[in-house]
């Protein structure tokens, strides 16, 4: 009977259409804004993931990346006298104004490294030699910081520009996710930020750590927390409190949750009605089916058959279409689009309830179908 | 050709049925008695409302009845469970309906297969019985045709062909003619008479048509939810 059940479904072809189009629609709705709403948790994460550092020792009430809390410089020697601890590095992270020689005034977010090891550099380099950060007024801008300061004629390899009254020298462009923020980053080395930023009392923003090898991380994590009274964080720890701070505090996952909440029951409302309606015009198909002894079971597996062919194929289409949205819009990173697995998976388990909900209401009205209507 | 001699395929004593309940309840079968016998072609005729198409649900089981039994091929219907008396219908009974009741996303061999296939016999096997039945009434150029592209009468045939595929030994008719000129509502009745002179098929006809009355064996009047006349039909060419 399934051949029967797909013959029924696909000849009628105006409700195929449709019932076809709004489980399209929903899915390309449900995979585009979720494809964004997790690009851009990513993005919020960028200063973070750039880094690429095991453990982040901050300020106990952190409450995420980009607000830094001032430490004392002793933490580093308090985190590298640590067991199972393997290295432990200043890094300076602060919001600064830039003056071009045009005259303009960029903020920037300026890095510092440690500049013996250079930990938490980037791992691509666009161009030039990031190494050449060791040199006198020397920095390393992000392709973003190009692109946010007047692009490649602007600024290049070679550019000179002032940070807080200092010359600031342009040796290389490393590569890296954008950030949720999109303020330019601009590297340099610890003792090379020291010399830009005000002087403060407290300078030291983070203190990046590495557990020993076959030290659980957790476990070094946990002891920099009871020993030095600092707070410290795992890299996905950190990152998910982060994105947290970001859901609580901006519309964003409202935002994007009603959308993605629109496309479910919108999806769910086009095709429960055309399922429905499919079902009601074939009433007396149904019947005769009925009669000819087809139990109310064959016809709930045709009707789950046809919702779940329906579905499936909406959800390729559907698939289809949001990816190549992501492929032409997100080029080059410009727009925060990550298509996950988990993503794609959930939309599945989302799409079969749909589907579900559809042919239950269906399949109700058959069991309560009584074969006699074939004769009235 | 049939006489009460023979066994009964149906035996139906003391039926009622009603609809509704309290004040607005209607009984529309009160105590109907009724055999059909096996090798005949039995007429049911009376006015509209009379409970024709009720009673042919009850001997057909898709309607539950109030009171009395339903003995269909020695099967006491009324006291199958709802899962058995469908599987049993499948297996021994076949239907025609005024308004065909194909399913039009289905050609006429895969509509004629559906029987079949509901019983769960492969699809090439009950397509190919399919395309034999519509060749023996009289449609073997028609069997890839959608029923949008057939005539009233040859979606008629396509149905009659549907009933007929897994023999069944019970033949329920409601209103075959209906939907039909006179020169195919005769046709149509051919066929049907020439099912029910089987020995062991017998078919139940609902009808109004009088044009069709001399293609039955017997002809049960039903007048307000009772059997008010049963009688033997003169055949052509019989005393």
């Amino acid at each position: 009977m399934n051949y029967v059940a797909l013959k029924m479904l696909f000849g009628d072809r105006a409700k195929y259409l449709m019932l076809l189009c709004g489980l399209t629609f929903a899915v390309m709705l449900i995979v585009q804004q979720g494809s964004i709403f997790w690009g851009l948790m990513m993005w919020s994460q960028a200063s973070i993931t750039n880094l690429n550092v095991p453990i982040w020792v901050t300020d106990p009430g952190i409450a995420q990346v980009d607000e830094v809390k001032p430490l004392a410089d002793t933490a580093v020697d308090r985190v590298r006298s640590l067991d199972g601890v393997e290295w432990a590095v200043p890094l300076y992270k602060g919001l600064l104004r830039a003056r071009l020689a045009t005259g303009e005034y960029h903020q920037i977010t300026l890095t510092g490294l440690e500049s013996a090891t250079l930990i938490g550099r980037p791992a691509e380099v666009q161009e030039g030699r990031f190494e050449d950060i060791l040199q006198p007024d020397a920095v390393v801008l992000d392709q973003w910081a190009v692109e946010r300061m007047g692009g490649p004629t602007v600024v290049r390899v070679g550019t000179i520009f002032e940070l807080n009254d200092k010359l600031a020298r342009v040796v290389a462009i490393a590569k890296t996710q954008k950030s949720f923020t999109n303020i330019p980053v601009v590297y340099t080395t610890y003792e090379g930020a020291m010399r830009y930023v005000p002087r403060e009392r407290r300078i030291l923003s983070y203190v990046l750590a590495k557990h020993k090898d076959g030290v659980p991380v957790e476990d070094v994590v946990q002891r920099i927390r009871t020993q030095t009274g600092l707070g410290a964080f795992t890299q996905e720890d950190f990152g998910f409190k982060t994105y947290m701070w970001v859901l609580v505090n901006t519309g964003i996952g409202i935002n994007f949750g009603t959308t993605i909440l629109l496309g479910f029951i919108v999806g769910m409302a086009i095709a429960g009605q055309t399922f429905y309606l499919f079902t009601i015009e074939n009433l007396r198909q149904f019947g005769a089916l009925k009669a000819m002894g087809a139990s109310s079971f064959t016809l709930a597996r045709m009707i789950l058959l046809q919702a779940f062919t329906v579905g499936l194929t909406g959800y390729g289409v559907g698939i289809g279409l949001a990816t190549v949205f992501g492929f032409l819009t997100a080029q080059g990173g410009n727009l925060p689009f990550a298509e996950t697995w988990q993503l794609l998976l959930l939309v599945l388990v989302a799409l079969l309830a749909i589907c579900l909900v559809s042919a239950s209401v269906s399949i109700i009205k058959l069991a309560r179908l009584e074969p006699a209507i074939v004769f009235r | 050709m049939n006489d009460d001699s023979q066994p009964a395929a149906v035996r139906a004593r003391g039926i009622v049925k009603s609809f509704g309940t309290g004040d607005t309840q209607i009984t529309v079968l009160k105590g109907i008695d009724l055999d059909i016998y096996l090798g005949e072609l039995l007429l049911l005729v009376g006015e509209s409302g009379g409970g024709k198409t009720t009673l042919l649900s009850a001997i057909a089981g898709i309607l539950d009845i109030n009171e009395g039994n339903i003995d269909v091929l020695g099967v006491p219907l009324s006291a199958l469970p709802a899962n058995k008396r469908t599987r049993f219908r499948g297996q021994t009974m076949g239907f025609i309906y005024q308004q065909f009741n194909l399913l039009p996303a289905l050609t006429a061999a895969e509509n004629v297969a559906v029987p079949l296939l509901i019983q769960n016999i492969g699809r090439s096997e009950a397509l190919r019985r399919a395309r034999g039945m519509l060749n023996r009434v009289g449609l073997p150029d028609r069997t890839e045709f959608l029923p949008k592209n057939l005539s009233g009468g040859q979606q008629q045939r396509v149905a009659i062909a549907r009933a007929l595929v897994n023999e069944p030994r019970l033949l329920i008719c409601d209103e075959p003619t209906a939907a039909l000129d006179g020169p195919n509502g005769q046709k149509i009745m051919e066929l049907l008479r020439e099912v029910g002179r089987s020995p062991d098929r017998c078919v139940i006809v609902v009808t109004h048509d009088s044009r069709i009355f001399h293609f039955g064996d017997r002809m049960a009047s039903l007048t307000d939810g009772r059997i008010t006349n049963i009688e033997r039909i003169q055949q052509e060419g019989t005393a």
